[in-house]
């Protein structure tokens, strides 16, 4: 067994693993964050993708003892301290990326990191981004639609918070 | 679908890795992305004893980028060398096929080096050296040897690596210039592996005629098949070259399989067609080079 140490969602959490544990068991077994969805055990559907130290990977093809000391998040923490959904949430609610929701942790993770890298991707940029992750309900469009709006919803708060931080100031 | 259980070694210099896998011999594996050994643990089809992790290696996180080539590090990560513009420039069919390669999320843990260890013969990263003639630098206590790429693959998911070795850096030569290379390949969803590929390589000479045309072929034999299809191509410029007879050379040295994805016909055919439009694509960007 091996003591780890993992920041995850903004929390110290300390667990006993042996060598064979996925990271997706960990979060899910020794933690009870279910939210991490596991489809395939294979690297195939995408499910279980978290972000490790913000960068999207397979919980399902990690190690929990490789990870130590680093930082994940997971579906859970996307979610703002106080209880409000990201944009990339809101906008998966908004546009019906969703159905039975299986797949939606990993879309969710995904969608975030990839919208962080590139604020407004072309439509073929959406494709290729999520392209990783399967989803056997909603065929698709509504989830590229929801890309499209969660990028339109952090643009407008892009926006109003530049307004609100330079009251007064003239835009040059 | 869980893996088996196994001692997990975590050194934190490669001189600890080396010894590590010294010590563990032929029950010994290396974990670098874990991208292809996981779902290999996961399905059960691999139970090593010994697993030594060299994540936390970042001695090995490398690129090395110079006039005549890239020397890519063991734990430089797919998504690394695919955004790297130095690399880019040097040797461009490194990007263009690493875009290939599974998905971005993939990519962010896959390495370039563990690709070339793992072998699958359906794999891009492992033609690209077989055509550019690069090399693996392999290690264990006290002995380091380059292995070029014509005898570091062996065979399907086998390399030359020997048990207690660690690959520590593979090296693509640089293009020259007026060359071009180029990358196409036909996979049933984008970033499954390809049903066939083919890497392409062309040169030309001061008065841009072709003065060699090689291929290197995924997914159509046990190791990347490398063709020269110089003599095929003719000494002409890429204008009048004659690339149906060289696809056709390309067809006749391949020996595919049928298995549930295509039939050996197909890929054969398929193969035909892919190094025609990647040897034309690359003699167009010698022209340009
Ligand atoms: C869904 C999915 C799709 C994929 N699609 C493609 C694809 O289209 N094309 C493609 O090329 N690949 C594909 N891959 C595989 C991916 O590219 C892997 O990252 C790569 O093959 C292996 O790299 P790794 O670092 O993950 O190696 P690991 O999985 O850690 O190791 C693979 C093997 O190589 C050995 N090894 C690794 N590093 C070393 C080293 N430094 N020294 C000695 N031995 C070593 C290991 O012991 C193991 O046997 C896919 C993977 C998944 C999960
Ligand atoms: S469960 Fe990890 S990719 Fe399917
Ligand atoms: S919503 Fe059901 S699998 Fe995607």
């Amino acid at each position: 067994m091996h003591e780890i140490t993992l920041t995850v969602n903004g929390m110290i959490r300390q667990v006993e693993v042996p060598g064979r544990r996925l990271l997706s068991d960990c979060l899910r077994h020794d933690l009870g964050l279910t939210g991490t969805h596991v489809g395939c055990e294979h690297g195939v559907c995408g499910c279980c993708t978290v972000l490790l130290d913000g960068e999207p990977v397979r919980s399902c093809l990690t190690f929990a003892v490789t990870v130590d000391g680093h930082d994940i998040t997971t579906v859970e923490g996307l979610a703002a301290r106080d209880g409000t959904m990201s944009p990339v949430q809101r906008a998966f609610g908004e546009c019906h990326g969703l159905q039975c929701g299986f797949c939606t942790p990993g879309f969710l993770c995904t969608v975030t990191a990839l919208l962080r890298e590139n604020p407004a991707p072309t439509e073929q940029e959406v494709l290729e981004g999520i392209s990783g992750n399967l989803c056997r309900c909603t065929g698709y469009q509504n989830i590229i639609k929801s890309v499209h709006r969660a990028a339109e919803i952090m643009a407008e708060e892009r926006r109003a918070d530049a307004d609100s931080e330079q009251p007064g100031e003239e835009i040059v | 679908m869980k893996p088996p259980p196994f001692d997990y070694h975590a050194p934190r210099s490669l001189g600890e890795a080396l010894d590590a896998l010294a010590e563990a011999g032929e029950h010994g594996k290396v974990l670098a992305g874990g991208q292809s050994l996981i779902p290999m643990l996961n399905m059960r089809l691999a139970a090593p004893a010994h697993l030594v992790d060299i994540n936390r290696l970042s001695e090995l996180a490398t690129l090395d980028v110079g006039p005549d080539g890239v020397r890519v590090g063991a734990l430089a990560r797919h998504a690394q060398v695919e955004r790297s513009e130095r690399v880019a420039a040097v040797q461009p069919l490194l990007r263009e096929a690493l875009r290939l390669v599974a998905h971005p999320v993939i990519r962010n843990r896959g390495t370039v080096v563990g690709s070339l260890a793992h072998a699958d013969p359906a794999a891009e990263l492992p033609a690209v050296l077989a055509l550019l003639g690069g090399s693996v630098r392999l290690a264990r206590p006290g002995v380091t040897r380059d292995v070029p790429a014509a005898d570091f693959f062996v065979g399907p998911l086998e390399s030359a690596v020997e048990s207690g070795e660690l690959a520590v850096s593979a090296f693509f030569p640089a293009l020259l210039p007026r060359s071009g290379t180029a990358f196409r390949e036909v996979a049933r969803r984008h970033g499954d592996y390809a049903l066939a590929g083919i890497a392409a390589l062309v040169r030309l000479d001061d008065d841009l005629r072709i003065t060699s045309a090689t291929v290197a072929c995924v997914s159509v034999g046990p190791v990347p098949v490398v063709v020269d299809v110089t003599a095929a191509c003719g000494h002409r410029p890429p204008a009048t070259a004659d690339w149906a007879s060289a696809a056709w050379a390309v067809q006749d040295r391949v020996d595919p399989e049928t298995d549930i994805h295509a039939t050996a016909d197909y890929r054969r055919h398929l193969t035909g067609v892919l190094a025609e439009q990647a040897l034309r694509d690359a003699a167009r960007e010698a022209t340009g080079a």
